[in-house]
């Protein structure tokens, strides 16, 4: 198989290269993505890519494989190459650091810009405050992010306005903070996201959703705080 | 002051995963100046993939749990050598830790009554006199340790923690009295080398369960706590034991949580027997994970195993119905899909025991003060030193770790820890600034390296390592064959001292990051490797065909390991909690 690497050294090379490297993948695996650059650096130890779970909960190797995000660990061969290639790139829009590794500063930025933790005024009681199972099911599909940023470096609205646009990312907390019922914090959070940029430069286009490693929908949270918005502003 | 920058904080914590987050929000809300360097993202860290929950008696499942019942079954669950006064501390303090948990924001699975879920798990009852089932894990459906490690980054975000994102702790400095005075650490980004100043200096760097070939655990988790004190001269305390998870998934390592067990599931052999039947008649799949790895094997050894290659057994779950796998186990069936290619909801998982956790390590009070020994085998302290979560040893887990009770340990100790600095700190604790030598000294290591273009390669020297460990120190172990496996092991280290760096680049350079992981590795496989040879029983997770019973008499100890001598001494274990009689030692069964 060939496998198209991106590399750029900032101590040796002026611009990034592609780097064409065949491998023999051992018979009948369906190795991972992340499986394949392991085997890469066993021979090249300088290729630099991050990696620590293998098993798609830390969120550490997003990555663009074949033209579309997602993590590397949990991305079979046998889902990803095409006519036995594999073309790898650091996730788009972000400023490379060196080969598949990016500088996710812009991405962590907007992800505190959102408040990312339970606000609550009211003295804690001496047990766990209580929530039904429903109340706590408003929160499925919008805590389990792992912060891989598969979605805000797929969504243009995020290329375009990194600064501004909060991202799919930062947006799907929002709403989990905004959604949970022990937060008592809600208007603050929507004055905060009301702007023309923050929420309102996603144009649905749903990237997010269809990158995402971990089946989240981001798209579907941001309209639900598109809503609140629209509902506080009548 | 030597060749290099100096960064200076009252308090550092090493590692941003549970217990160091919890240790550096406690710094921080107290007014420390505190910094938290980790080699990751604080999110990447391996607490992230926890999954089944967070064992302790807050009395939802069952209003009349008593955190005394927890103690008992973690004591009796370490075969009786974990220290009864910090067990007592942890399951007595846990609820307070738990509810702060869920106050930050934790998303836990809730009951009809809105407090929090509670699964059963292996190892619980209701206390000495009634062997009934309990159901005491605490859980966020079964991504636990994901949900616990956001929330308590998100803690730290809130409460203004000062982060040193991906920065590489390679040594610890010591001065003129061999106190801790801070680490020598490489900002990975661009290379830089800082000496990090600190009067306190916490290892909260996790485990190391890279050393075998089969591991659960996350790649970053190479022991780089435990090889930094090694080579400063301390001690680590039952390096032997290591705990084999039952159901690591085959081929691929990865994990499916106890609670799959807890939740109903079970384990069948190629026969499609129930066996744990007959290993654990009362408990049956929920047994200690240490007896349920050992049946596995022996199911294995004797031809009951399933597949082509006879080399693992199956976890049945679709009898639990897909409603209930969605809602309880929704990640389980994401992973098996992903690594095992079946699906949960049709059929069962294929499993083999797999390395999971290290019950060693740093030898500490409950406090986290780090602790060596006089000549006279006395506890003497570490200054400037502390520990906890799995990098520590109080020691709660003895022999053998219960399933939920990681959780538990990592926010307990990680706040004990940071109350504890706290305090010292306000009576005005003070350490000798360390000489340029002595900084220098902590860079030895690396010079080494930086200056080594010829020599071994990194990932081979380490998969021997790994094949070698899995070979003579795994889930069965024998005199004769560790004898040998100490041999390579020898070997294997001479190749480690003599690694090559191809790559001098100083951005983002894993391939040093990568060749100094492999040192500490190999500081953990040797400590692991002479401590098992030497511990002439079998206790807990530790199974020794020549010695095959447990023996009170001599071994009813921790032991300790000293690198400087390679020598194994021992350690009492404490049999004195504060508040309840002490647990006496009995036969463990389940």
């Amino acid at each position: 198989m060939l496998v198209s690497l991106y590399r750029y050294n900032p101590e040796t090379d002026n611009a990034p290269y592609m780097q064409d490297i065949e491998l023999d993948i051992p018979k009948g695996k369906d190795l991972m993505v992340l499986d394949i650059l392991n085997l890469l650096k066993e021979k090249d130890p300088s290729i630099a890519y991050r990696r620590s779970c293998r098993e798609g909960v830390c969120g550490s190797d997003g990555m663009n494989m074949n033209g579309k995000n997602g993590l590397g660990c949990i991305t079979p061969m046998s889902e990803v190459v095409k006519h036995d290639k594999l073309v790898l790139r650091p996730l788009p829009g972000l400023p490379v650091i060196r080969d598949l590794v990016v500088d996710m500063s812009i991405f962590y930025k907007q992800y505190e810009s959102i408040q990312p933790y339970l606000i609550n005024d009211e003295p804690a009681p001496a047990i766990e405050r209580l929530q039904s199972p429903e109340d706590r099911e408003k929160l499925d599909g919008l805590y389990e992010c792992i912060l891989c940023a598969c979605c805000s470096t797929a969504c243009p609205s995020f290329w375009w306005n990194p600064d501004k646009f909060v991202g799919p990312a930062g947006l799907l907390q929002a709403y989990r903070f905004l959604a949970d019922t022990r937060d008592t914090a809600q208007a603050e959070r929507l004055s905060n996201l009301d702007d023309p940029f923050s929420v309102f430069r996603c144009r649905g286009i749903m990237n997010c959703v269809s990158v995402c490693p971990k089946g989240l929908n981001p798209t579907r949270a941001i309209g639900h705080i598109r809503n609140l918005l629209l509902q506080r502003a009548t | 002051m030597a060749n290099i920058k100096t960064i200076s904080y009252d308090a550092i914590v090493i590692g941003g995963g549970g217990a160091g987050m919890r240790a550096a929000l406690q710094l921080t809300q107290s007014g420390v100046n505190t910094a938290c360097v980790t080699k990751v993202f604080p999110t990447r860290s391996h607490t992230v993939s926890a999954q089944g929950g967070i064992t302790c008696a807050i009395a939802s499942a069952d209003p009349n749990d008593d955190w005394r019942w927890h103690m008992y079954d973690t004591v009796k669950g370490s075969d009786y050598i974990a220290d009864q006064d910090a067990v007592e501390y942890m399951c007595s303090v846990g609820p307070q830790a738990v509810f702060e948990l869920e106050h930050m924001g934790l998303p836990f699975s809730r009951t009809e009554q809105g407090r929090i879920y509670q699964r059963p798990f292996g190892g619980q009852s209701k206390g000495p006199d009634d062997p009934t089932q309990a159901a005491r894990t605490c859980a966020a459906a079964d991504r636990t340790g994901h949900a616990l490690l956001h929330t308590l980054y998100q803690a730290n975000l809130k409460g203004g923690t000062t982060f040193l994102n991906e920065w590489y702790a390679v040594d610890l400095v010591k001065n003129s009295k061999n106190d801790v005075v801070g680490v020598v650490a490489i900002e990975i980004e661009t290379g830089e080398v800082a000496y990090i100043k600190s009067k306190a200096t916490v290892l909260a760097t996790g485990g190391a369960g890279r050393i075998y070939a089969s591991t659960t655990n996350a790649l970053i988790n190479t022991g780089d706590g435990i090889g930094m004190a090694l080579r400063a001269g301390f001690p680590m305390q039952d390096m032997e034991m290591w705990q084999f998870h039952p159901t690591g998934i085959y081929g691929a390592g990865t994990l499916v949580t106890e609670g799959c067990r807890g939740e109903g599931g079970y384990l069948i052999n190629s026969e499609g027997e129930r066996f744990m039947e007959r290993y654990a008649p009362n408990a049956k799949d929920l047994a200690g994970r240490d007896v349920v790895a050992r049946a596995m094997v022996v199911e294995i050894l004797e031809g009951r195993g399933c597949g082509p290659e006879k080399d693992h057994v199956l976890l049945k779950l679709d009898h639990l119905g897909e409603e209930t796998l969605n809602l309880r186990l929704p990640g389980i069936c994401e992973l098996s899909r992903t690594f095992a290619h079946v699906d949960p909801v049709k059929e069962p998982v294929p499993v083999v025991p797999t390395c999971h956790y290290m019950m060693g390590g740093i030898p500490t009070t409950v406090g986290g003060q780090a602790l060596s020994q006089d000549e006279n085998g006395k506890d003497v302290v570490i200054e400037g030193l502390f520990a906890c979560g799995e990098a520590a040893c109080v020691s709660v887990h003895g022999a053998n770790r219960l399933g939920g009770n990681s959780l538990l340990d990592l926010v307990v100790f990680g706040r004990a820890a940071g109350l504890y600095i706290e305090e010292r700190l306000r009576d005005g604790f003070e350490t000798t600034a360390a000489t340029d030598a002595e900084i220098e000294r902590s860079m030895a290591r690396l010079k080494r390296l930086n200056n080594a273009r010829e020599g071994e390669s990194v990932a081979e020297v380490r998969k021997d390592l790994q094949n070698c460990m899995q070979l003579y120190f795994g889930v069965f172990r024998d005199g004769d064959s560790m004898a040998e496996g100490l041999k390579k092991l020898d070997a294997i280290g001479e190749r480690v001292r003599n690694t090559r760096l191809t790559d001098t680049s100083q951005a983002f350079n894993t391939a040093r990051i990568e060749a100094l992981e492999l040192d500490n590795l190999y500081e953990v496989a040797y400590a692991t490797a002479i401590s098992a040879f030497e511990r002439k029983e079998s206790r807990g997770a530790h199974a020794r065909n020549d010695f095959t019973e447990r023996d009170d008499e001599n071994w009813l100890k921790h032991s300790v390991y000293f690198p400087l001598e390679k020598r194994l001494g021992k350690r009492d274990v404490n049999f004195a909690p504060k508040t309840v009689d002490t647990f006496q030692p009995k036969v463990r069964t389940y």
